[in-house]
C-alpha cells in the first residue's frame, strides 16, 4: 500500500538561503513521525510546503500515491491534512466558535455541539463561546487542534506544539495524539525536544540545514545520538552553578499589585521575589501569565505613579522611577522582544550599544566618540561571537540567534549589579544558547544578581539556584532547584497548588 | 414648522451622505485597509451624480454613475496600496486629491445648475405621530441608508462573510495561513467603501443640495473617516456620530437665521468641532479603543 504522504526530492530557496534540499519524507497512516530539527534547519519550511502555505521549487508531493499540487492551504484541508501553527491563527477578537465557523461548514449550534464532542472524546475540553483572548495558551492549543478535527484529517500537522505547554498538559496533549493514532490518524510531530519525541514516536526524520540527515526509530537510540545528529556534534555538555556564599539584596519586589488597564494584557497580585548578588533566581511559567509586566515593572518600563518602595534596587526605593534611571543604579536588561525593545532594526549595531552603553564613556559633553562606540562594538561582537560583517551591520540583518548573543553582550559588558534576562535562548541555536548560559553563570560567579525569565523549564533547573513560577500574575513561593522537580514546578505552573 | 420640528425633519438627511460613506469605510478599514482619499471619492461621486441625473433625469442612473466613479477611483487607490503595497496614508490622500481635481473638472459645465428636489416619503401612522412625526417623512435614500446601517451591522457580527471581513482585517498572516485570499477580500471591500463614497456624493449634489457648486462635500469625507475611527469600528456608534454631526449642522442653521450673534464661520464650523470633540470622548475609553481596534489597519500584506 501507498504511504498516505509521500515527498520526493522536494526543495525550497528563499534568495540565498536553500530552505530545503532534495527532501525525501514518507508518512504512513496511524503513526506518528517525528520532524527533528535545530532552528533554521528547515522544518517550518517543510510544513509549509506539505500544508500548501509555499509551493517547492522542485521536487513531488504524492498524496496516496497521487501525485498532487498544493497551492493553497484550502487544497491541503481538501485533501485532509489539517496543520496546529506553533504561533496560532486564531483571531482573538472573535469567539472559538465563530473562528471555527470561518473555515468548517455548519451552523453555530452545531459546531458548538460538535466542539464539545470532540472535547470530550479527545481529552481537549473549551468553552465553545469563550473569547480567544481570553483563553490560556494551552486552551489556544486546544482550539486549534479541535479547528483541524472537525474537518476529519487524515493527517495533522503539530508545529512545535509542546514549547507552549507546562508539563502536565504536554501528557494531556500526549494522550489526545496517541488516541487519534489509534483511530488511524497520520501525524507529523515538529520539534526541538529529544526526550518528547522518544516517548511519543515511532519515527524520526531529522533535519539539518535544510537536507535529512536521518530517518530513524527515536525509540532505539539515545537522547544523546539524536542530539548529535541533529547539531552535527555532540552536544555540549550543561553548566550547574555551584554553591558559593551569596552577597546583600540587590533587587526586592514586595507586594508588588499592578492592575493592567489593557484587556489583553495581565494584571500582577501581591507579587514578592528578593535576588542577592551570586545567584540566578528563575521566573519559570507559560508566557501570557504575566511575564511581559513583570519585566516591564522590574525594568522600569512602567513605573508606579506611587509607592517607590514596592520595587527595590541596591537598597534604594525606584518603582516609581523610569527606565534609565534604574540603569544608573546598575540594572541591565535583555528583553524578550529583540527587534524593536531589545535592539532597533534599522540602527547599526554600533549605534544600538549606544543605546544602553552611552554611560561608558561613549558621550562626552553631549558628542559621541565615534572611536570608541566602534571599540567597544566591535569588542562586544569578538567576545560573544556574534556572527555580522561588522559593527556598521544593521541590527535588522542579523540571525534572531546572533542578535540575541549581541544583545547579551552589551548588556553584560556594563557589568551591572543586577541583569534581568527575559527568554534569553529563545530562537537560539543549541550550541549558542549553550554559551549564553555558561556566560550567565560565569556572571553569577562574579558575583552578580541575576533574573531570568524563561519558558524553558529545563533550561531554568540547569543554571538557576532557585525558582519562582509566575501563574496568572501571581508569583509563587520560592523554591530551592536542588530541592525540587520539574514534576512539583509543573503544578505550579498550571495554578495547582495554591 | 417649529424649530424642533424642522431639526427633526431634516437630521437623518442632514446624516445620511456622512453615513453611506462612513459605512463604505468601516468595511475597508474593518478589513486592514486605510483609504483616506473618502473626501476626493465622495466629490468625485458627486460631480458624475449630478452631471448623469442632470442629463437623464434619473436619480437612479444619477447614483449609479456616482458609485462607479467612486470605484473606479477607489481601484486607482488599490493599485497603489493593494498591488505595489504603497504606504495607504500616501495612497489615499493622493487619490483624495485627485478625485477632488476632477470633480471640479467634471462639474465646471453645470457650475450652479440645479436639479428638482425628489419628493419625500411619509411612513403612515409613525409620520403622523405628535413630536417626532417629522423623522418619518424623509426621502427613500435616507430609508435606505438607515436599513443598510443595520445590515451592515448584521453582516459584521452574524454571517461568515462578517467574519471573515474582520478575520483578514485582524491578522492577515493567520488569515492566509487558514486559506483566505486576503488581497482579494481586501480589494472588494475597498471596492465596496468606492461605491458607497460615491452615493454618498450623489447624495449630498443631487438630493439633499441639489444645485452644483465646486467644493460641495466640504469636508464631510474627513468626518466620515474621523466617524469610523472614533466611532471605533462599531456601527452604531458611527450612526450616532453621523446623526449628531446632521443635528448639530441644522442647528447652526437655525441659529443662523435667528440671528445669533456669532460668526457665521464659527456656527458652521461648530458641527465640526463637536463631533470630533464626542467621539473623542467615547473613544478615550481604552479597554473599547484595545478591543475594537482592526489589529492590521494601514499594514501593507504581501502575498
Amino acid at each position: 500500500m501507498a504511504p498516505l504522504l509521500q515527498l520526493s526530492g522536494v526543495s525550497k530557496r528563499y534568495g540565498g538561503v536553500q530552505a530545503n534540499a532534495g527532501i525525501d519524507l514518507s508518512v504512513d497512516a496511524g503513526s506518528i513521525h517525528a520532524i527533528l530539527g535545530e532552528n533554521g534547519a528547515g522544518k517550518s519550511t517543510l510544513m509549509k510546503l506539505i500544508y500548501g502555505v509555499e509551493r517547492p521549487d522542485e521536487g513531488q508531493v504524492l498524496w496516496q500515491g497521487q501525485a498532487v499540487t498544493l497551492s493553497s492551504p484550502s487544497d491541503a484541508r481538501r485533501l485532509g491534512i489539517g496543520m496546529v501553527f506553533q504561533h496560532f491563527s486564531l483571531f482573538e477578537t472573535l469567539s472559538v466558535v465563530q473562528n471555527m465557523a470561518l473555515i468548517v461548514p455548519g451552523s453555530k449550534g452545531e459546531l458548538a455541539a460538535r466542539i464539545r464532542d470532540l472535547g470530550a472524546a479527545f481529552g481537549l475540553s473549551v468553552d465553545p463561546q469563550a473569547m480567544v483572548h481570553a483563553l490560556s495558551v494551552g486552551e489556544r492549543q486546544r482550539v486549534e487542534i479541535i479547528r483541524c478535527l472537525l474537518l476529519n484529517p487524515a493527517l495533522l500537522i503539530l508545529d512545535e506544539p509542546t514549547s507552549v505547554l507546562p508539563p502536565q498538559s504536554v501528557a494531556l496533549l500526549f494522550d489526545t495524539l496517541r488516541a487519534l493514532r489509534a483511530k488511524g490518524m497520520a501525524i507529523l510531530f515538529i520539534s526541538h525536544k529529544l526526550e518528547e519525541i522518544r516517548e511519543l514516536c515511532d519515527t524520526a526524520t531529522i533535519l539539518r540545514q535544510g537536507r535529512v540527515t536521518a530517518r530513524l526509530d527515536p525509540r532505539q537510540g539515545t537522547a544523546h545520538d539524536l542530539a548529535t545528529l541533529m547539531i552535527g556534534r555532540p552536544m555540549p555538555p550543561p553548566v550547574h552553578p555551584t554553591p558559593h556564599g551569596l552577597g546583600e539584596e540587590r533587587l526586592a519586589l514586595s507586594n508588588l499589585t499592578f492592575a493592567n488597564d489593557d484587556p489583553f494584557g495581565v494584571s500582577l497580585t501581591d507579587v514578592s521575589l528578593s535576588v542577592r548578588g551570586g545567584e540566578i533566581l528563575g521566573i519559570a511559567g507559560i508566557s501570557g501569565n504575566g511575564q511581559q509586566e513583570l519585566a516591564a515593572l522590574i525594568s522600569g518600563e512602567i513605573a508606579l505613579k506611587s509607592g517607590g518602595k514596592a520595587v527595590m534596587l541596591m537598597g534604594q526605593p525606584v518603582g516609581d522611577l523610569g527606565a534609565a534611571a534604574r540603569r544608573q543604579r546598575g540594572l541591565a536588561f535583555v528583553p524578550e522582544d529583540r527587534l524593536g525593545r531589545g535592539a532597533v532594526p534599522d540602527m547599526s549595531l554600533a549605534d544600538n550599544a549606544l543605546l544602553t552603553a552611552h554611560s561608558r564613556g561613549l558621550v562626552k559633553n553631549g558628542f559621541i566618540n565615534r572611536k570608541l562606540e566602534r571599540a567597544f562594538t566591535a569588542d562586544c561582537i569578538a567576545r560573544f561571537d556574534v556572527r555580522t560583517s561588522g559593527p556598521q551591520a544593521e541590527a535588522g540583518s542579523l540571525s534572531g540567534g546572533n542578535l540575541q548573543k549581541f544583545i547579551m553582550g552589551r548588556e553584560m559588558m556594563l557589568e551591572p549589579s543586577v541583569l534581568l534576562v527575559a527568554q534569553p535562548t529563545w530562537g537560539v541555536d543549541i550550541g549558542a544558547a549553550a554559551d549564553i548560559r555558561q556566560r550567565l553563570v560565569a556572571m553569577r560567579n562574579a558575583g552578580a544578581a541575576i533574573v531570568v525569565i524563561s519558558e524553558e523549564i529545563d533550561e531554568l533547573f540547569e543554571i538557576c539556584d532557585r525558582l519562582q513560577v509566575l501563574h496568572k500574575g501571581r508569583l509563587s513561593p520560592s523554591v530551592e532547584v536542588a530541592a525540587t522537580s520539574v514534576a512539583k514546578i509543573g503544578t505550579y505552573m498550571i495554578g495547582a497548588v495554591a | 414648522m417649529t424649530i424642533l420640528a424642522f431639526i427633526l425633519a431634516g437630521t437623518l438627511a442632514a446624516a445620511t451622505p456622512l453615513l453611506l460613506a462612513a459605512l463604505g469605510e468601516l468595511i475597508v478599514e474593518r478589513a486592514g485597509v486605510l483609504n483616506l482619499g473618502l473626501e476626493g471619492m465622495m466629490a468625485l461621486g458627486a460631480a458624475v451624480g449630478f452631471v448623469v441625473t442632470y442629463n437623464t433625469h434619473s436619480p437612479v442612473l444619477g447614483f449609479a454613475g456616482a458609485a462607479l466613479a467612486g470605484i473606479a477611483l477607489s481601484m486607482v487607490f488599490a493599485t497603489l496600496a493593494l498591488g505595489f503595497m504603497a504606504n495607504q496614508v500616501a495612497a489615499g490622500l493622493a487619490i483624495g486629491v485627485l478625485g477632488l481635481g476632477l470633480s471640479s473638472l467634471i462639474g465646471k459645465p453645470l457650475e450652479s445648475q440645479t436639479l428638482d428636489a425628489p419628493g419625500k416619503l411619509a411612513i403612515p401612522v409613525l409620520a403622523d405621530l405628535p413630536v417626532i412625526g417629522p423623522l418619518f417623512e424623509q426621502d427613500v435614500v435616507v430609508y435606505l441608508t438607515f436599513g443598510l446601517a443595520v445590515v451592515i451591522w448584521a453582516v459584521l457580527n452574524h454571517s461568515k462573510l462578517g467574519l471573515i471581513i474582520r478575520a483578514v482585517g485582524e491578522n492577515p498572516h493567520a488569515a492566509r495561513a487558514i486559506g483566505f485570499r486576503v488581497l482579494r477580500i481586501r480589494l472588494a471591500a475597498v471596492a465596496f467603501g468606492g461605491a458607497m463614497a460615491g452615493m454618498a456624493g450623489a447624495y449630498a449634489s443631487t438630493i439633499y443640495t441639489p444645485l452644483w457648486a465646486d467644493g460641495m462635500i466640504a469636508g464631510r469625507g474627513w468626518i466620515a473617516v474621523a466617524l469610523v475611527v472614533f466611532g471605533t469600528w462599531a456601527a452604531g456608534r458611527i450612526v450616532f456620530g453621523a446623526v449628531l454631526f446632521g443635528a448639530l449642522s441644522l442647528g447652526g442653521l437655525i441659529a443662523q437665521a435667528a440671528g445669533v450673534a456669532l460668526p457665521s464661520q464659527l456656527l458652521a464650523s461648530l458641527p465640526y468641532a463637536v463631533t470630533i470633540v464626542m467621539l473623542a470622548v467615547i473613544s478615550s475609553n481604552r479597554r473599547r479603543m484595545r478591543l475594537n481596534t482592526v489589529a492590521s489597519l494601514g499594514q501593507p500584506f504581501a502575498g
